[in-house]
């Protein structure tokens, strides 16, 4: 399809991008792979293209590939990538500095970390005008505070003085891409930038991208695993899987006639198949009127918060960040004893404090959590991480303990082979199942998953929720979901808890929740969900009632 | 400055009175336990038993250990060190000049190691793993494991017997013309340089190697900046709590742990005088420098930690 476009709007024109990196596996010889194999694309000036594909496709290591820029260690070893009608992998570091920061800029995934927390964001923000001399001090302020004001953030003219540490997640996106601006580059590399953010502030985050683009003609490469976001703001969009182009087309091309079966399969990602259960008669876990503060700080971060639990069912609990999701769990289990209200279990009440609870309460509430290679120890084998609790709640040992572990890493799916591997040797979606293996080992009547799905890609996500639902219905187990992704919710919840500021500000089953009519804040979420539809985000932003709390 | 700070600060320096009063006391037990009787030590074997008797009544040395302690302690705070027993001179008085003499050469000393330090840890750090990296790193590795009198005399060997540029002895007075005293000091301040380079230079490299992996070292670098701007205006600012702390650490050593140097050099400082003394068994003075160089130490931390907590922006601008 590049042929048919005049050549004089070329802006960036990649060919036959080859990116090779040296990897060190533990015990062997170090080798080299092959993280972009051959990859070509061509940008236009003034459009957005989408590259989106999982962790590992390749997508960011070819976008900063149009800055000459490898991370780690990467290598650019073969192709082309002309920018404005030169070869820059030809002009040396001399010639990618002269065009990193004038040329080509860069958004960050998470604006936070890539803020230099040491200086104000001003300095940092015309740090790159002022390197490449295209403006003096004064008049490159005068352009930020003007893009502050068109990217609204709050402040426009004083927001400059504030350190990275003083602004809220949201804003701090939206200030870096006033920096990628400011130097007027000809590309953006926008790389995840609303990834990080909940979704009631991406929404905003992403409308003001896409005005900014829009008004300032500047093109972008726009970095993304989640296709709805991606359709929102680029004109094309190209499906990248393992170093390798699967599909390049017109947006709504890919989002509604998608040729190839893996474009397919990250459309329909979300339809999981769940049947709502009614609530039974009596739940076998209530929550009530629980209050709750971390150390003696007067802020509440639960605020008499009551739910139920019945048996074989799950509980969903969304909400942003913030809103107390996590330090629900924390008061289950007893981790954060609750300054008031209790937790009962099988109609008695469970002692407030982690320390105060026999064995048995322990084995009857497990947990999963986000980040799976971080909860389990990496000297230990997946048999050993499996088998502990065998050991210690039921004292199950020797041969019956590793016919025990068989048997859980046949319900998650992991051939048998898995029990002498290590977490450094499994991926994402393994390590996951592995943490999900070792919560049913105890045979809990609850499993509490902390944002179990939110570091994965969609797909391995997909297959993760599959099998939580099966897992129900085998062992008859129930969940406390946590999770601020609504799509998810909608897929396996039996009964849904909204949760804002530390308060439930909606709660009942499944289908009683997503109905109209909802309050504002449940509307407000509900309404920033992206959805797989070209001009979704002006209709949602156009219907909203109240703004979000992220900004 | 807002009040977090203050507050952090006010906790730093109570901390350190605590502290100092502490060590006042464990100071004081120390030299209690030490065998031998200071009447004895004074009036030596052939005393009588009367005039030991008289001269215990004397100095107070029936009274018990804490009247003797908050007498000593009261005293030290109203800048009595008491009189060393080996002369019958005032502590105070002698101490003064040689406390001088110690600083002055600590900070000649520290002027030239720490900037030092800190340029090649950059520089280092620029070339990470390259051969100017392993120069540097070796060079001041080296130079640290050797001990510092056997640099001493290398540096003797070399610039005293062989060149004659510098004196081999260090010997300094009062009114000396500011010229001679620089050339006088030059080789033992050459030796502390050596010493304390390493230290510094390696924790200067490491603390920056760890920022250097943050995300805004990368954003830096797709700004254009140049790898050695990168590391002065984005990395270094942001490594700067721990390389004070080992600044400090190491002016602290350049103060208390001169000893052998200022032996080596016969350089009239603290360290030689305390080193006289505790040959001389001269309790009140050994008491009276032990005092001073605590005091100096932990000073020295305080001052660390201060700079730690107002380097760190979240502290000085709070939300």
């Amino acid at each position: 399809m590049a042929d048919s476009k005049a050549k004089s709007g070329l802006l960036l024109d990649i060919r036959n991008l080859r990116i090779e990196a040296t990897v060190y596996p533990p015990g062997e010889a170090p080798k080299n792979i092959v993280l972009v194999h051959d990859v070509s694309l061509t940008l236009e000036k003034g459009k957005v293209l989408g590259l989106i594909g999982e962790s590992g496709a390749g997508k960011s290591t070819i976008g900063l590939s149009s800055m000459g820029y490898g991370r780690g260690g990467v290598r650019i070893t073969g192709g082309e990538v002309i920018l404005n009608g030169r070869d820059i992998l030809k002009g040396g570091k001399e010639g990618f500095r002269k065009l990193r920061g004038r040329e080509v800029c860069y958004v960050a995934q998470s604006a936070a970390a890539a803020f230099n927390p040491a200086h104000r964001l001003m300095d940092q923000v015309v740090e790159a005008t002022l390197l490449h001399g295209t403006a003096t001090r004064a008049e490159a302020e005068k352009r930020a505070v003007a893009l502050f004001k068109k990217l609204s953030l709050p402040n426009p003219e004083t927001i400059g003085e504030r350190f990275p540490h003083q602004v809220s997640g949201g804003q701090l996106q939206r200030v870096m891409t006033a920096m990628a601006l400011c130097s007027e580059p000809d590309l953006i590399v926008f790389d995840e930038p609303t990834t990080a953010l909940d979704v009631t502030t991406q929404i905003d985050v992403l409308a003001a991208i896409k005005d900014a683009i829009r008004d300032t003609h500047v093109a972008a490469l726009y970095i993304t695993h989640d296709l709805a976001v991606v359709a929102q703001v680029s004109d094309e969009i190209m499906v990248l899987r393992h170093g390798r182009l699967v599909e390049w087309g017109g947006t709504r091309q890919i989002i509604k006639e998608p040729r190839q079966e893996y474009t397919n399969a990250l459309v329909s990602v979300h339809e999981i198949e769940h049947h709502e259960q009614q609530p039974g008669t009596t739940p076998f876990l209530s929550v009530k009127n629980v209050t709750a503060a971390y150390g003696r700080s007067h802020i509440k971060v639960l605020k008499n918060v009551s739910v139920d639990i019945y048996p074989g069912q799950t509980l969903a609990v969304v909400g942003e960040s913030g809103s107390g999701k996590s330090t629900l769990a924390r008061a289950i289990t007893g981790l954060l004893p609750p300054e008031e209200g209790t937790v009962t279990f099988d109609g008695r009440p469970l002692a407030n404090k982690l320390a105060d609870r026999p064995k048995e309460d322990l084995r009857q509430l497990q947990m999963i959590y986000q980040m799976a290679d971080v909860a389990m120890n990496p000297r230990q084998t997946v048999g050993t991480i499996i088998g502990r609790p065998l050991e210690f709640y039921f004292g199950i040992r020797g041969r019956e303990r590793d016919k025990r572990v068989a048997e859980l890493l046949d319900k998650i799916e992991m051939g048998k082979g898995f029990s002498d591997r290590y977490p450094a040797e499994l991926s994402g979606g393994q390590k996951q199942r592995v943490c999900i293996a070792r919560s049913l080992a105890a045979k809990p009547k609850l499993i509490i998953c902390d944002e179990v799905t939110s570091a994965l890609d969609p797909l391995v996500a997909n297959g993760i929720l599959k099998l939580l639902l099966e897992l129900q219905k085998e062992e008859s187990v129930a969940y406390l979901f946590i999770t601020h992704d609504l799509a998810t919710v909608k897929s396996i919840a039996d009964s849904i808890a909204v949760m804002y500021r530390g308060e439930v500000v909606r709660y009942g089953p499944k289908s009683k929740v997503l109905t109209p009519p909802f309050d504002a804040y449940t509307d407000l979420l509900l309404s920033s969900v992206p959805e797989m539809e070209i001009g979704w985000l002006e209709k949602a932003i156009k219907g909203r009632r109240m703004a979000s709390a992220g900004n | 400055m807002s009040s977090p700070i203050v507050k952090l600060v006010a906790q730093r320096v109570a901390l350190g009175v605590v502290l100092l009063l502490a060590i006042s006391v464990l100071i004081f037990a120390g030299t209690q336990i030490l065998p031998g009787d200071v009447a004895q030590a004074i009036l030596g074997q052939s005393a009588t038993p009367e005039s030991l008797a008289n001269l215990r009544e004397q100095l107070g040395l029936n009274d018990p250990a804490y009247v003797r302690y908050f007498h000593w302690l009261g005293g030290v705070v109203t800048g009595d060190l008491g009189t060393a027993m080996s002369s019958g001179q005032d502590i105070a008085t002698s101490i003064k000049g040689r406390l001088w003499n110690t600083l002055f050469l600590a900070f000649w000393a520290a002027v030239v190691a720490v900037p030092l330090a800190i340029i090649l840890g950059l520089i280092a750090v620029r070339y990470r793993n390259g051969w100017v990296d392993k120069l540097i790193s070796g060079l001041a590795l080296a130079s640290t494991s050797f001990p510092e009198f056997f640099i001493g005399y290398v540096l003797v060997y070399f610039f005293a017997v062989k060149w004659q540029i510098f004196p081999g002895i260090s010997t300094v007075y009062d009114g000396m013309p500011f010229g001679e005293r620089m050339q006088a000091i030059a080789l033992p301040a050459a030796a502390l340089t050596l010493v304390v380079l390493a230290h510094m230079m390696r924790m200067t490299r490491a603390a920056i190697l760890n920022v250097m992996q943050s995300a805004y070292v990368e954003t830096a670098e797709l700004k254009g900046l140049s790898a050695f701007n990168v590391i002065r205006r984005h990395a270094f600012p942001n490594a700067i709590a721990p390389i004070i702390n080992v600044v400090m650490l190491n002016l602290a050593y350049l103060i208390v742990g001169v000893v052998v140097v200022e032996v080596i050099f016969v350089y009239p400082g603290m360290g030689q005088y305390l080193v006289d003394h505790v040959t001389k068994r001269d309790v009140p003075v050994v008491q009276a420098v032990g005092l001073i160089f605590a005091a100096v130490y932990i000073s020295l931390n305080i001052i660390a930690d201060i700079a730690a907590i107002v380097a760190n922006p979240r502290l000085r601008h709070p939300k």
